[in-house]
């Protein structure tokens, strides 16, 4: 066998085992039931902001403190924490992908995906609403 | 109905040329591929003739689209929905060329239009090969050309139209009425993250990039067209080293434009969109180095053949996953959903499968590839799996053809290890291995769709990808740094080791060295990872210095040939650039009165970690790193529309300040919230990087309804608010050193307070009555950081020291922002490193051109 035949199968082998490494990292999108099934577990929790409860956010006591509950499809709600300032369109949003952990406390969240009807995709949503306004 | 005021010209102007443009682009694919299999006929003459008058329609076709697309964008005719929707009468002169590129269809046409720049090149240079270069660029021209039409076929929508109008796109009771278009008074502007000058550059450079990628293609299809496997490899490497050279530079605008207008702190994110155009990149510089191998010592044809057919495969690719919707919420920055999935499918199907196609040597097995083709993609309609396993299948049967081809001339004595070649296929296995690692973890979103899974990335991305990819930094840096030195064929082993002595010791010292003097700081991912980023300092300190070595070593300084060389110096300034930005980036807003909220898994849990966001208050310094930073006031310049905070910025040494003026975009598109855009002080060898993250409510104080609580208190008496106590120490009568400038007729009552908060910060308050004669006027006093207001009310019982105190609890009362600073070490190496790349490469590509056209163009054998 050749040396580049051998760096090739030796290359094709760490790349395969690099991939099946991979598949050990990945999170999952979870419900809110079924991210309190695995607790501590780092996962994609897709839920909306709960509007009936407040959002617990202020900047000049702790810039780096927001509180707020989100609710589910199925229903559920949770508290949510994050390190992170209010997202500025957190009201107005439909939707929001929230990752973290789940406690016993609550949703421990380090990042916050915001999918909102007036941004990018769904903006034509909202401006269609708009013009049946004015018609 | 008629409807008034619509100027409906120019779009049916737009549309039939869209339509003429797909008829001429399928007229020049028959014509060029007829002029390719004659060859040498007499009749060839005519069909070239043909194919060039076709793809003269076609360009200037692509040509008048644009300029009525320009024509109904700047005349703000929003009866269009790509102007309704994309653009508003309030953008900015400059910003009209970005509505093109917000949307999917102006996008096409950018593609579509350096498609007819190259086609020209290759029509007035490639010479014999023009024929069957330009019937395949013409075969993807129509691919594209479809994608515009925005015609119905059998209840099908094929591609989508930018001319479309308004009233037949969108549905709304507005219609109904014929002076609808009164109501439709504005547009929907431009997505502000795209109003930035690097907008209006980068897609057009971006697209130069992608649409360069089909030479090399066509380059090699047009090799197994003509059966003459060895000429297409001369005259296709320029254009690779062109595609290379434009392709990066237009992924690296973008990560330009990702650093100054985005605001995640950085230039690269391994975004599934950023991750989709550097791939074929990477494969493509595979794809060049074989082909170097090939006309030097003979080796890796098929391997040239591989990498140029998948890099352009690859972004045919990248084009589906950005424009399907598919990547939903995997990425920040893909394009909007057009409904167009089967096509952009079908688009990147057939293309791989256009290969084995052409692989196939008799008439046979070509109808059984077909056959199979189309067998699956029908499977495929109804069952989206097929999708995925009939590409799979078009990869494998290009496999096995190319792997069985007798034709393709093949070398089966051994490469020598010491031999040039021998490590450049390394450098060119582990580039093209990244790639596929690379694209497999991006493609999770295309699993799970396949295979209705729910399976998401993991925590941490970024690190994800550069755990691995800092190995093939190390690996390719080192090549780089060595491969040189070898010779084609063989290599005197005791001339190698001395030639590369001391560049290897020189770049041990300034790795040392920079260990020494700067050092890395980042260790959130433990020791092994920093011992990495050490070994890829290296790495990348050996690829500039034994490059710049060998101008003088190997060629004794001929510039002429020191293109790659230059090109490769060029490599490890970008490595080394992203090593020391990334490595020593610091945060310096770090927060450091509160305890994070968050509870940290372990040591390694860096996203749970910082609190990398600090607030200030209008005209309160606040202590970050070197600097006492201020906000100072905020403006806003109508032009733009965006709101400019001025911060300053001065070192505590006292030497030197700056200002920065981070700014923030209000109701774009409708929408309520805020676009914060980043502002940064550049240094030679740093960036100060800041952005807002939270902005007090400008209307707030207007709205601020918080009245004041009453309360009778003594001197001593502990009090209670929202987040503490406070305690009156004395009343004084005019007292001595105060901030009161007291006149000769007024006499003030000040009360010393002392607010102590929570966390154990004591903070003092001085609100006073001032008393002129017969008028009482109350001095209230703010705590601005516990966002409180104290004020007197009433004396009730002087002799006992007793008042009754107002107290306001509201954050209204406040202007702050909230901010992060980052400071980017090094981050112009990177940039620096980038420029030079460039230049290397187009100096070789320029070389390479030259040579080629001193040469007698390669004879083609009479097929």
């Amino acid at each position: 066998m050749k040396k580049l035949h051998i760096l090739l199968l030796v290359g094709v082998a760490v790349s395969i085992a690099v991939m099946i490494s991979f598949t050990g990292d990945l999170s999952t999108y979870d419900t809110i039931s079924s991210a309190k099934q695995k607790p501590g577990e780092y996962v994609h929790l897709i839920a909306k902001l709960d509007k009936e409860k407040p959002v617990d956010y202020n900047a000049v006591q702790n810039p780096n403190y927001c509180a707020f509950s989100v609710i589910d499809s199925l229903g559920a709600t949770v508290k949510v924490i994050s390190n992170k300032p209010k997202p500025a369109d957190l009201e107005q949003s439909e939707r929001l992908v929230l990752k973290g952990r789940m406690e016993s406390d609550g949703f421990y969240c380090d990042d916050i995906l915001l999918k909102c009807p007036s941004k990018y995709k769904d903006d034509m949503k909202a401006a269609e609403k708009q013009l049946e306004v004015k018609g | 109905m008629d409807y008034l005021g619509e100027s409906l010209l120019p779009g049916q102007l737009g549309h039939f040329l869209a339509i003429l443009s797909f008829v001429a682009s399928i007229v020049a694919t028959i014509a060029f591929f007829n002029t390719s299999r004659l060859a040498s006929a007499a009749s060839a003459n005519g069909w070239r003739a043909i194919g060039r008058w076709a793809f003269a329609v076609e360009t200037v076709c692509v040509v008048g689209m644009f300029i009525v697309l320009y024509y109904i964008i700047s005349h703000h005719l929003f009866e269009y929905k790509y102007a309704w929707q994309h653009s508003s009468r309030a953008l900015q002169f400059e910003y009209l060329l970005s509505c093109f590129w917000e949307g999917q269809e102006g996008s096409f046409m950018l593609w579509s239009f350096w498609h007819c720049v190259l086609g020209w090149a290759i029509i007035f240079t490639a010479k014999t090969w023009a024929a069957p270069v330009m019937a395949v660029i013409s075969l993807v021209q129509s691919a594209l050309a479809s994608m515009l039409l925005g015609l119905y076929f059998f209840g099908h929508k094929v591609g989508s139209s930018p001319f479309s109008l308004l009233r037949n796109e969108v549905e709304g009771p507005i219609f109904s009425r014929p002076d609808y278009l009164q109501f439709v008074k504005d547009g929907n502007g431009l997505n502000a993250l795209l109003q930035n000058y690097w907008m209006v550059i980068h897609p057009p450079i971006l697209f130069l990039g992608f649409a360069s990628t089909v030479v090399p293609f066509a380059f090699a299809i047009s090799g197994f067209l003509t059966k003459n496997h060895k000429g297409w490899t001369i005259p296709a490497l320029p254009w690779a080293l062109f595609s290379v050279a434009v392709l990066g530079t237009g992924i690296m605008m973008g990560a330009a434009w990702a650093y100054e207008s985005l605001t995640f702190g950085g230039y690269w994110a391994w975004d599934p969109v950023e991750n989709a155009s550097l791939v074929p990149w990477l494969i493509l510089v595979s794809g060049f180095h074989t082909n170097l191998i090939f006309k030097n010592s003979g080796y890796s044809l098929k391997a040239t053949y591989l990498f140029y057919v998948l890099g352009f495969i690859f972004i045919l690719y990248s084009t589906f996953l950005t424009r399907s919707g598919i990547l939903g919420d995997t990425s920040v920055h893909a394009f909007t959903d057009l409904g167009m999935n089967v096509q952009l499918f079908l688009f990147l199907n057939a293309f791989i499968w256009l290969t084995p196609l052409v692989m196939a040597k008799q008439a046979k097995d070509r109808w059984l590839v077909l056959a199979a083709f189309v067998t699956t993609n029908v499977l495929a309609l109804q069952w989206p799996t097929f999708g995925l396993i009939s590409a799979l299948v078009g990869f494998a049967i290009m496999g096995v053809l190319l792997n069985q081809n007798k034709d393709i001339p093949q070398i089966h004595k051994e490469e020598n290890l010491y031999s040039r070649e021998f490590w450049m296929f390394i450098g060119s296995l582990i580039f093209f291995l990244s790639a596929m690692v690379i694209i497999g973890k991006t493609s999770l979103p295309v699993y799970n769709k396949m295979f209705n899974q729910k399976v998401a990335p993991p925590a941490d991305v970024e690190f994800s990808h550069n755990q691995i990819q800092i190995w093939v930094a190390i690996i390719a840096g080192i090549l780089t740094a060595v491969t040189q030195y070898f010779k084609y064929k063989d290599t005197p082993k005791a001339q190698l080791l001395r030639k590369l002595l001391w560049p290897t010791l020189a770049a041990v010292a300034a790795t040392a060295l920079f260990g020494w003097l700067v050092g890395v700081g980042f260790d959130a991912k433990g020791p092994g990872f920093k011992a990495a980023i050490y070994v890829a300092l290296f790495a990348a300190f050996y690829a500039i210095i034994a490059n710049a070595a060998y101008v003088w070593i190997g060629i004794n300084g001929k510039l002429k040939l020191s293109g790659p060389s230059v090109a490769h110096i060029g490599f490890g300034l970008v490595l080394l650039g992203i090593l020391v930005s990334s490595a020593n980036k610091t945060v310096l807003s770090i927060n450091t009165t509160g305890i994070s909220p968050l509870k940290k898994k372990d040591a390694k849990d860096v996203n749970n970690d910082p609190n990398e966001n600090t607030t200030l208050i209008k005209g309160v310094p606040t202590d970050m790193g070197m600097y006492m930073v201020t906000y100072t006031k905020d403006t806003i310049n109508p032009r733009d529309r965006k709101r400019y905070y001025e911060i300053n910025f001065a070192e505590k040494t006292g030497k030197a300040s700056f200002k920065l003026y981070p700014n923030v975009i209000e109701n774009n598109k409708g929408g309520e919230g805020l676009t914060p855009n980043p502002d940064k002080k550049h240094y030679l060898g740093r960036d100060v990087f800041s952005y807002v993250t939270w902005l007090s409510d400008p209307d707030a104080k207007k709205k601020d309804t918080a009245g004041f609580r009453k309360q009778i208190v003594a001197i001593g008496d502990t009090n209670f608010y929202g987040n503490g106590m406070w305690v009156m120490n004395s009343l004084q009568m005019n007292p001595a050193n105060t901030k009161f400038k007291i006149g000769p007729n007024d006499t003030f009552l000040v009360a010393d307070i002392t607010v102590i908060s929570k966390d154990g910060r004591l903070y003092g308050a001085k609100p006073a009555f001032k008393i002129t004669g017969n008028n009482l006027d109350a001095l209230p006093d703010t705590v601005m950081s516990q966002s409180m207001v104290l004020m007197l009310l009433r004396p009730v019982d002087l002799k006992n020291n007793k008042l009754e105190v107002g107290i306001k609890e509201s954050t209204a009362i406040l202007d702050f922002i909230t901010l992060k600073v980052y400071e980017f070490p090094g981050i112009n190496i990177l940039w620096l490193g980038i420029i030079i790349t460039v230049i290397g490469i187009l100096m070789s590509a320029w070389r390479r051109a030259v040579l080629m056209q001193r040469k007698a163009p390669v004879p083609r054998p009479a097929v």
